[in-house]
């Protein structure tokens, strides 16, 4: 069930500024494909291109090709709202439905959508918290808020409402840039376990992350700032992370900026 | 056990030393309340010798008495930034004082005055062949045409209002979101009194249709939209985009996460906004006066005829100026207090279930 994606020519636009510029790569099926590089560069927005998310910012705009095993997310006729169940995120702040339980906000995502069937719903919420690694903190109080988890659990139980829907691929966004060590040690072991089913994208900031849980490492920079960000290069983790090609993505890579 | 050993004062027990900028001298805690006893009496004592009548005056006098002394002591003892920290705290207080003793005096007032005919009687009759000058009679009548107006004031304006602050949040943006809060704006500023003139010129004289409680209504429906929207709008901005932002990631439209996951979000808010905004249109006299012309007697259909209302009753009860009218205004204007603060609770109460839930 996981995709892979073929991003051709792509820049993305904030009304007339232009955030990232011409970027072309490729996403492997099952497999873990990691974002670095400074803040501002574009990483984000990017991410946010590849389940037309970014156009949900006024004034956000793309051109270029996504292409989902060969269709084009930008396609005309394309929906959205489709694309998006197809291609489920996971944001930098754990943002679970304030209103809703943790049963409920697991089960938003087929409940919103009206596609499931009741007997089937208990199914996949035990499901999906125990794909997050989360089944066991809480199941005991599924029908407490999920406001009243910890951050780590909160971030987690995003991820289980992000994986109920079945997506092909999910994408995160700095899933552990706001959490602790050990919540970020057991989302990491989530990623590696996630892998064997989704395509996964993941942003982050942290170095040793990138190293420790993905394939392949794609490194993005910018000239200037108010430049649109680029793709410097992309490969395999281990081999950016030992003999990258560019000497900026060293320089990224080791500490050494400029 | 421990507290043996912490007898022998285990820090320090000599003085600091007179340098010490930790420690300055401070007022001991009593001070802001025995000001205040000695600003009152001191108040009363100069109304008295000056022979002020107005109670209201000595409460101002004690009142700046308090802030100056104050000052003053706290000047002398404590120092300039202990000074200013107790006036900033005093005039808080002064001005709390002030805006919640007219309130409660006011409530007071309608209480003590308005409960000598309130009774199963007054709110079962209506003033049908009750000659003006006796006593009895009741707001049975004006009740109804209160209830009635205001619920369909309220099934006009808040579908409509929150359906445009819908639209200003979630989809607005361009012109026609910026003539629209214009508009709204200038909404808010209408007298009730044009609201009510507009519809009498319309739908009265221009459409022939005749007085009733549905006219008042429209004209209520005028005043309460904008109110709903604003504080609709209000709410709605509240919502973290982030919330949002999750359920279209999970391939929800955008019409379905406002509906399931926007509006449950800020619904407390919102509730709360359209309750005050009923509440604020249940007192409205004037467009009752120009629309729905007063009636003494129970008219059900709200479609049809002269109606009254508890503002327009306390008004008509006020002016015929006798004893038992008085005492009728009273009672209504006591009803109308606990008609809006009941619809107030109700609206906390649906708030607080509403609200999105902390806790483990």
């Amino acid at each position: 069930m996981a995709k892979r994606i073929d991003i051709s020519g792509l820049s993305a636009y904030y009304g007339s500024h232009r955030a990232i510029d011409d970027i072309s790569m490729s996403v492997e099926p099952r497999s873990v494909t990691a974002f670095i590089g400074p803040s501002g560069c574009g990483k984000s927005t990017f991410l946010r291109t590849l389940n037309r998310m970014h156009e949900v910012t006024p004034g956000g705009r793309v051109e270029g090709k996504v292409l989902l095993d060969n269709e084009d997310l930008y396609g005309s006729g394309v929906d959205p709202v489709s694309v998006r169940r197809t291609i489920g995120m996971v944001f930098q702040r754990p943002n679970p439905f304030p209103t809703m339980s943790i049963y409920d906000n697991v089960a938003a995502g087929l409940r919103l959508n009206g596609k499931y069937k009741k007997s089937d719903l208990d199914g996949v919420v035990e499901k999906s918290l125990k794909g997050a690694n989360l089944w066991n903190e809480v199941k005991d109080r599924l029908n407490k808020p999920g406001s009243g988890l910890s951050g780590g659990q909160q971030q987690r139980l995003c991820i289980a409402r992000a994986i109920a829907v079945e997506p092909q691929v999910l994408l995160m966004d700095e899933p552990c840039s706001a959490l602790d060590p050990i919540s970020t040690l057991a989302i990491e072991d989530l990623v590696g376990e996630l892998k064997s089913q989704f395509t996964i994208v993941i942003v982050t900031h942290n170095m040793q992350q990138a190293a420790r849980v993905s394939d392949r490492t794609a490194f993005f920079n910018l000239s200037a700032v108010g430049q649109p960000g680029k793709l410097i290069e992309i490969d395999d983790t281990e081999r950016i992370f030992s003999n990258p090609t560019v000497q900026a993505t060293e320089d990224y890579i080791s500490g050494r900026f400029g | 056990m421990t507290d043996v050993v912490l007898d022998k004062a285990p820090v320090n027990d000599t003085p600091p030393p007179p340098s010490s900028t930790l420690r300055q001298p401070r007022l001991p805690r009593w001070a802001p309340l025995g000001i205040g006893a000695l600003s009152a009496a001191l108040g009363s004592g100069v109304g008295l010798v000056a022979g002020l009548e107005s109670r209201i005056q000595w409460g101002l006098i004690a009142a700046l008495l308090y802030v100056v002394i104050n000052y003053t002591l706290a000047t002398l003892v404590e120092g300039s930034r202990q000074a200013k920290d107790r006036l900033a705290t005093s005039v808080v207080w002064v001005c709390f004082l002030a805006a919640v003793v007219p309130l409660v005096s006011l409530i007071w007032e309608t209480v003590v005055r308005g409960s000598k005919v309130m009774g199963v009687d007054f709110l079962t009759h209506s003033m049908n062949g009750v000659i003006t000058l006796q006593e009895g009679g009741g707001a049975y009548h004006a009740l109804i045409g209160t209830v009635e107006q205001v619920a369909i004031a309220s099934i006009i304006a808040a579908p409509l209002g929150l359906l445009t602050a819908i639209y200003l949040v979630e989809y607005g943006g361009g012109k026609l979101a910026k003539a629209v809060t214009f508009f709204v704006d200038v909404m808010t500023g209408i007298p009730s009194i044009v609201a009510g003139l507009f519809v009498l010129a319309f739908w009265i004289l221009y459409l022939g249709f005749d007085y009733s409680g549905f006219a008042g209504a429209m004209a209520l429906a005028i005043l309460m939209l904008p109110i709903v929207v604003r504080s609709t709008e209000e709410m709605l901005k509240l919502v973290p985009n982030e919330l949002r932002e999750a359920s279209l990631a999970l391939g929800v439209p955008k019409w379905l996460t406002i509906l399931r996951v926007v509006l449950p979000t800020a619904i407390g808010g919102i509730t709360t906004g359209i309750m005050l905004a009923i509440a604020r249109i249940a007192g409205e006299t004037a467009p009752i006066l120009l629309l729905v012309f007063g009636s003494p007697s129970i008219n059900n259909n709200p479609m049809e005829g002269a109606q009254s209302s508890l503002p327009y009753y306390v008004y008509e009860q006020w002016k015929l100026g006798n004893t038992a009218s008085f005492d009728r205004a009273w009672a209504a204007a006591l009803l109308l207090i606990i008609f809006v603060m009941v619809l107030n609770l109700v609206a906390r109460a649906i708030a607080s279930w509403k609200a999105p839930k902390s806790g483990r």
